[in-house]
C-alpha cells in the first residue's frame, strides 16, 4: 500500500512541474490565440540561466534568487520577443504566429549550444530539499514534496490574479471576447505583452525548477513542448483549472501505466488526448469557442482560376523545370526530386488549410503511412514499383478515413491536436511494432525498379506527378465541391442552411489531402530506398505547416512555392553550415517580418494594390480596414 | 503563376549549388576525399569530441605524407538526426563531391540508412558509431564495415562480469528503441545461457529523452530485484541516478550498465556518481600504454582537453580509412573492400582487425566499476576486453548474416 501512495506523490510531482508549464501556454493562448512553439525554448532558457545563476551564487539565497531572477530575466526576453516580433503579425492568417516562434526556437537551440557548450548540464541540488523522507520504508525526494506543494500554490495565486484584480478580469474577458474587449477600449497592446510575460515566467520557472532532478540541455524544449500542448490541450484551451486536473491526469495515469505496461509513456498523452477529444470536443474544463467574427470577404482578393496567359506562364515554367536534367548533376536532380516531392506534400496540407480550414498538425501521418504502403508492399507482397506507388497511398487513404472521421467533428486548435494525437498513435505503432515495420530500424531495401532509378528518371517522374498533383487539386478547389468546401470553412452555419453537408464535405477533404500526402510518402520511400518511423514524425508535420504558412494560407497554390524556399534552404543550410538551425530560424522570422501574409500572400496582395491603384479602383483603404478588423 | 515559382525557386537552387560544385571542381587530383556524415547539431556531447578526434587524425595523416602522396580531404556532414537527411547528405557526397569513401554516423537507424544506400550505390561505407548488431548480421552488406563494438559484444563483456554475482532477481530499464531493446535481448540471452537460475522480475521502458525516473525507479524497487540492468545515458542517466540516489533504490543492489564508463556520460553525473556500478567506458585517465600515451599526449596538445570516447572513435575511424585507402591504393570500391577484409592496423587501444566474415573490427572496451575520486566519476578495476574474444562462432555469424 506504502508502495501506490509514493507512486502517486511521485506523480503529483510530476504534474507539478508539467502544471508550471502548461499554465503559462494555456494563458498566452487564451488570450492571444497564439500558438506558442516556443514555449519549450523559453523552459530550456529558464534552465540554462539558472544553472548559470545557481552556480555562480553560492548558498540558499544564492540558489533561490537564482531560480526566480533567471525566470524573470526569461520573462523579460519574452517580453522583448513579444514587442519587437509578435506585435507586428498579429493581424496575419490564423496560425502564421506558430511560424514565427518555430524560427526562434530553432534559434534558441542553437544558440544554447554556443553559449554553454554541448556537453549536459547537471545543477546543484536545492538547499533544504537535497534528501528523502522515509515512508513505511518507502523514500520520497523531499524536493518532490516541495513541487507537490508548489503546483496548487502556484494555481491559487494564478486564479487569485485572475479573480481578485482588474487585470484579471480584462484577461478573462479577452479569452471570452478578444473583439468585445477592444471595442470598449482597452489597450490590448499592453494586455497581450503582459500577458505574454507572465507566460514565459511560468515557462521559465518550470524550467529553473527542472535543475535539481534534470540535466540541462539543448533539446529540453522538444521535450517538454509537445506534453505541454497536450497538457493545455485535455484541460481545455485557456483553463488554468483544467490544465492542472489534465497535468495530474497525465502524470498519474503514467506513474500506474508503467507498471502494467512498461512501454506505454511513449504513447500515453496521446490515447488520453485523442480520447478526451472524441468524448468531449473542448476538453475537459474548456467551452465551445465563439463562432468567430469573420469577414465576409476576408480574401480580400477573391480566388480565381488563372487565366490563359497565366496557364502559358506555369506550363513554360514548368518545361524549364523539366529541362533541368540537361544541366544539372546527380546530386542536384536528387536534390529536385526531394523539392518536388515535398511540393505534392505541402499543397496537400494546403489544400486542406486553405480551403477547407482545417489546419492539421498531424499530416506527416499520411505522408508516413504512404511510404509504408510502399515499403510493405515491395519488400512482403514483391509488387512491381507502378502497383506500389497506385497502392501504396490507399493506406494513407484508409487512415485520413478512419481518423478523418472523428476529426472533422471539431474545429480549429482541437482539430489540430487531435490530427496530432492521431500521427503519434500512428507514428507509435510504426515504432513499436517491430516484426512487420522493424521498429525504429525501418524498413530498407526499398529502391526504384531499373526505368526510374536513373536520378533524372526520377525527378521527371516527381516533378510529373507534383505538377499533376496541383493541377488536380487546383481543379477540385474551383469545382462545386470546392466552393461548397470553402463554404463551409468560412461559414458553417450558412453553408448548413443552404443544405451543404458540411462535415461529409470536409471529411472527403480530409480523404483527398490524406492520399495525396500519401502519394508524396510512396514518392519518398523509393527516393530515399528506406522508410522510417521518422516519416510520419512530429517534425515532418511540423515542416509541412511551415511550408504552407512561408507560401501563404490564403492563396490557392502558394504552398508551392512555401515548399521549394524552405526544402531547398533547408538542405542547402544543413550541407553548408554547422549552425543551420541558427540560419533557417533566423530566415523564418525575417520572412515573418517581411512577408506577413506569406511570400505568395504578401505578393499577391501587393500586386494586388497597384493593379488597384493604376486602374483607380475603389479606395485601397476600405480594404486594409476590412484586413484589421478581422 | 504557381509554375513561374517553381521555375524561379529551382533556378535559385541550381544557381546555389552550382557555385558550390564550381569550387570543389577545380581542386587538384592530388587530393583524396573522405565523406563523413554525423548528427551534430543533434548530439553536440558526443559528436564534438568525435570531431576533434577524426580531426586530429587527419592532421596526424597530412603530416606524415598523406595517403600514397595524396593529401587526405574529408568532407563532414550534419545529419541532424534523420536518415532521410543523411541519405541527401551522402548523396552529395558521392554525386558531386566524389568521395572515395563513406564514413561516421553514430544513430543505429541512420547508420543503417547510409549502410543500405551504400549497397545500393555501391559506395564502400566505414560505419563508426552505430552499434546495432543488424548493420554487420542481420542487415549487413559487403559495402559496409563497422568500427565500434557492436552492442553484442558490449553485452557480451558486461555478461562475463554480471555472471559472477551472486544476484538471481534482475530488472531492466533500457529506452524503448532498438538500441535498448537489443540490448536488453542479448544481455538477457547471454546471462540466461550462463546462469539459468536467474529471474527476470522487472523491465522498464522509457521513451528514449523523456524518461519520468520518479515514478520509472520506485516501479523497479517495488518489484525488489536484487540487480539491476540500466541501458539510458545521456540526460535520461542523469535523471535516474538523480532519483535512484534520492530514493535509495541502488543501495545494496548491483547495477550494470551499458556505456556508463564513458566519459561522455559519467562526466556530467559529478559528486552524484553511483558507485561500485559494473560497466563499459573508457577511462583514459589510467590507460597506460605507449599506443595510448601517444594519443593522449597528441590531442591534450592539440585541443587542452581531455579525450571522450567519441575521440577514439573518430580518430579510429579516419586512421581505419586511410590505412584501407593506402592499401588499395585505389578508391575503387571493390578494392578497398578487398583491401579492408582482414586489414590490420594500430589503433590506441592496441592492435585491431577488420574481421572478413563479418566486416566487424575487432576494436575491444575497457570494463571496470564506477567510483566517485575528489568529486567526480571514475572508472577503476579497469580492463581492456578485446573485441575478438566477445564475438559469436562464425558458423553463427553465417547463419546471421546474408549471403553477399
Amino acid at each position: 500500500m506504502a508502495f501506490y501512495i509514493v507512486q502517486f506523490l511521485t506523480g503529483l510531482a510530476s504534474a507539478a512541474s508539467l502544471f508550471l508549464v502548461a499554465s503559462g501556454l494555456s494563458i498566452i493562448f487564451g488570450v492571444t490565440r497564439i500558438v506558442n512553439f516556443a514555449h519549450g525554448a523559453f523552459y530550456m532558457l529558464g534552465a540554462y540561466v539558472a544553472f548559470t545563476l545557481t552556480e555562480r551564487f553560492s548558498g540558499a539565497f544564492g540558489f533561490w534568487g537564482g531560480i526566480l531572477v533567471a525566470a524573470l530575466a526569461v520573462a523579460a526576453i519574452g517580453v522583448l520577443v513579444e514587442m519587437v516580433l509578435l506585435r507586428r503579425i498579429y493581424h496575419s492568417p490564423e496560425l502564421f504566429q506558430l511560424l514565427a516562434t518555430f524560427g526562434l526556437t530553432l534559434m534558441v537551440e542553437d544558440l544554447v549550444v554556443l553559449i554553454w557548450g554541448p556537453d549536459d548540464l547537471v545543477g546543484r541540488r536545492a538547499p533544504g530539499f537535497k534528501g528523502a523522507i522515509d515512508f513505511f520504508g518507502q523514500n520520497i525526494p523531499s524536493y518532490d514534496l516541495f513541487l507537490i506543494v508548489l503546483g496548487p500554490v502556484v494555481l491559487g495565486v494564478l486564479w487569485l490574479l485572475f479573480q481578485r484584480t482588474r487585470w484579471g478580469v480584462l484577461v478573462r474577458a479577452a479569452t471570452q471576447d478578444r473583439d468585445m474587449v477592444a471595442a470598449l477600449g482597452v489597450n490590448q497592446k499592453w494586455l497581450f505583452t503582459s500577458v505574454f510575460a507572465l507566460g514565459v515566467f511560468l515557462a521559465a520557472l518550470g524550467g529553473a525548477l527542472q535543475i535539481p532532478r534534470d540535466a540541462v540541455n539543448h533539446a529540453m524544449d522538444l521535450r517538454v513542448i509537445v506534453e505541454v500542448f497536450v497538457v493545455v490541450v485535455i484541460g481545455g484551451l485557456g483553463s488554468i483549472i483544467g490544465a492542472f486536473v489534465a497535468a495530474v491526469l497525465v502524470s498519474e495515469l503514467n506513474a500506474f501505466g508503467i507498471l502494467i505496461f512498461p512501454k506505454i509513456s511513449i504513447i500515453l498523452v496521446f490515447l488520453v488526448m485523442a480520447v478526451v477529444l472524441i468524448v468531449r470536443p473542448w476538453g475537459l474544463f474548456g467551452k465551445p469557442e465563439a463562432p468567430a467574427r469573420r469577414t465576409p470577404g476576408l480574401t480580400v482578393n477573391p480566388w480565381r482560376p488563372l487565366t490563359v496567359n497565366e496557364r502559358l506562364a506555369a506550363i513554360a515554367v514548368l518545361v524549364v523545370a523539366a529541362a533541368l536534367p540537361f544541366v544539372a548533376g546527380n546530386y542536384l536532380l536528387t536534390v529536385g526530386s526531394e523539392i518536388a516531392i515535398f511540393v505534392i506534400f505541402a499543397v496537400s496540407l494546403h489544400f486542406l488549410m486553405s480551403v477547407g480550414g482545417l489546419a492539421s498538425f498531424g499530416h506527416a501521418a499520411y505522408f508516413g503511412l504512404g511510404a509504408y504502403g510502399v515499403a510493405l508492399l515491395a519488400k512482403m507482397v514483391g509488387l512491381p514499383m507502378i502497383a506500389c506507388l497506385l497502392l501504396g497511398p490507399l493506406l494513407g487513404l484508409m487512415g485520413a478515413a478512419v481518423f478523418g472521421f472523428f476529426a472533422v467533428q471539431l474545429s480549429g486548435v482541437y482539430f489540430a491536436m487531435l490530427t496530432l494525437a492521431f500521427a503519434q498513435i500512428v507514428w507509435s505503432i510504426a515504432f513499436q511494432w517491430v516484426s512487420v515495420t522493424g521498429g525504429d530500424n525501418g524498413i530498407l531495401g526499398v529502391w526504384p525498379e531499373k526505368w526510374a532509378a536513373s536520378p533524372s528518371h526520377f525527378y521527371w517522374l516527381s516533378l510529373g506527378i507534383a505538377a499533376l498533383a496541383v493541377v488536380i487539386l487546383r481543379i477540385i478547389v474551383f469545382s462545386p465541391f470546392g466552393f461548397a468546401l470553402r463554404a463551409t470553412r468560412d461559414s458553417p452555419l450558412r453553408s448548413e442552411a443552404i443544405g451543404i453537408n458540411g462535415k461529409r464535405i470536409q471529411w472527403t477533404a480530409f480523404v483527398i489531402a490524406g492520399t495525396v500526402a500519401g502519394l508524396a510518402g510512396a514518392l519518398f520511400a523509393y527516393l530515399k530506398g528506406s522508410v522510417f518511423p521518422d516519416n510520419m514524425g512530429i517534425s515532418l508535420s511540423v515542416d509541412a505547416l511551415v511550408m504552407v504558412l512561408l507560401g501563404g494560407v490564403e492563396t490557392v497554390s502558394g504552398a508551392v512555392v512555401g515548399a521549394i524556399v524552405y526544402k531547398a534552404l533547408n538542405i542547402w543550410l544543413v550541407s553548408q553550415t554547422d549552425l543551420s538551425k541558427l540560419v533557417l530560424g533566423g530566415f523564418v522570422v525575417l520572412i515573418v517580418v517581411a512577408f506577413p501574409k506569406g511570400i505568395v500572400g504578401t505578393l499577391e496582395a501587393y500586386m494586388h494594390r497597384r493593379r488597384k491603384s493604376s486602374s483607380s479602383a475603389p479606395s485601397p483603404l476600405l480594404t486594409s480596414r476590412i484586413e484589421s478588423a478581422e | 503563376m504557381r509554375g513561374y515559382f517553381v521555375g524561379a525557386g529551382l533556378a535559385i537552387a541550381v544557381a546555389a549549388m552550382a557555385t558550390g560544385a564550381m569550387t570543389t571542381q577545380a581542386v587538384a587530383q592530388s587530393e583524396i576525399k573522405i565523406g563523413e556524415i554525423n548528427s551534430y547539431s543533434l548530439l553536440p556531447a558526443f559528436t564534438e569530441p568525435y570531431r576533434k578526434g577524426w580531426q586530429l587524425a587527419v592532421e596526424e595523416i597530412n603530416a606524415a605524407g598523406g595517403i600514397n602522396g595524396k593529401k587526405l580531404v574529408v568532407i563532414s556532414k550534419d545529419d541532424g538526426g534523420k536518415p532521410a537527411d543523411a541519405q541527401t547528405a551522402a548523396n552529395e557526397l558521392v554525386s558531386s563531391e566524389n568521395v572515395a569513401m563513406l564514413t561516421g554516423t553514430f544513430l543505429s537507424n541512420i547508420g543503417l540508412a547510409v549502410s543500405d544506400f551504400a549497397n545500393q550505390k555501391k559506395v564502400f561505407f566505414l560505419a563508426a558509431e552505430p552499434l546495432t548488431d543488424a548493420i554487420t548480421w542481420s542487415k549487413g552488406n559487403r559495402y559496409t564495415f563497422r568500427l565500434r563494438p557492436s552492442n553484442y559484444m558490449q553485452a557480451a563483456m558486461l555478461v562475463e562480469e554480471a555472471a559472477k554475482l551472486p544476484a538471481k532477481r534482475w530488472a531492466t530499464i533500457a529506452p524503448n528503441y532498438e538500441y535498448g531493446q537489443s540490448a536488453v535481448a542479448v544481455f538477457k540471452k547471454l546471462m540466461s545461457a550462463k546462469r539459468p537460475d536467474i529471474q527476470w522480475v522487472d523491465e522498464q521502458w522509457p521513451p528514449q529523452g523523456k524518461i519520468d525516473a520518479g515514478p520509472v525507479v520506485q516501479a523497479v524497487a517495488a518489484a525488489n530485484p536484487e540487480a539491476i540492468l540500466n541501458v539510458t545515458f545521456g540526460a535520461d542517466l542523469v535523471k535516474l541516478v538523480r532519483e535512484g540516489n534520492t530514493r535509495g533504490v541502488f543501495k545494496g543492489r548491483t547495477v550494470v550498465s551499458f556505456l556508463t564508463g564513458e566519459p561522455e556520460y559519467l562526466d556530467p553525473l559529478k559528486d552524484e556518481t553511483p558507485e561500485g556500478w559494473i560497466v563499459t567506458g573508457y577511462p583514459w585517465y589510467s590507460i597506460k600504454t605507449a599506443e595510448h600515451d601517444a594519443f593522449l599526449k597528441a590531442y591534450q596538445a592539440k585541443y587542452n582537453d581531455y579525450p571522450r570516447l567519441g575521440s577514439i572513435v573518430g580518430y579510429q575511424t579516419i586512421k581505419a580509412a586511410a590505412a584501407i585507402l593506402a592499401k588499395a591504393g585505389s578508391s575503387d570500391p571493390e578494392k578497398l573492400i578487398a583491401a579492408a577484409e582482414g586489414i590490420s592496423m594500430p589503433s590506441p587501444f592496441g592492435e585491431i582487425t577488420f574481421r572478413k566474415i563479418d566486416h566487424q573490427s575487432t576494436l575491444g572496451a575497457f570494463t571496470g566499476k564506477t567510483a566517485l575520486k575528489d568529486g567526480k566519476g571514475i572508472m577503476v578495476d579497469t580492463a581492456y576486453r578485446k573485441g575478438s574474444d566477445y564475438l559469436p562462432s562464425d558458423a553463427e555469424i553465417e547463419k546471421l548474416r546474408p549471403k553477399d
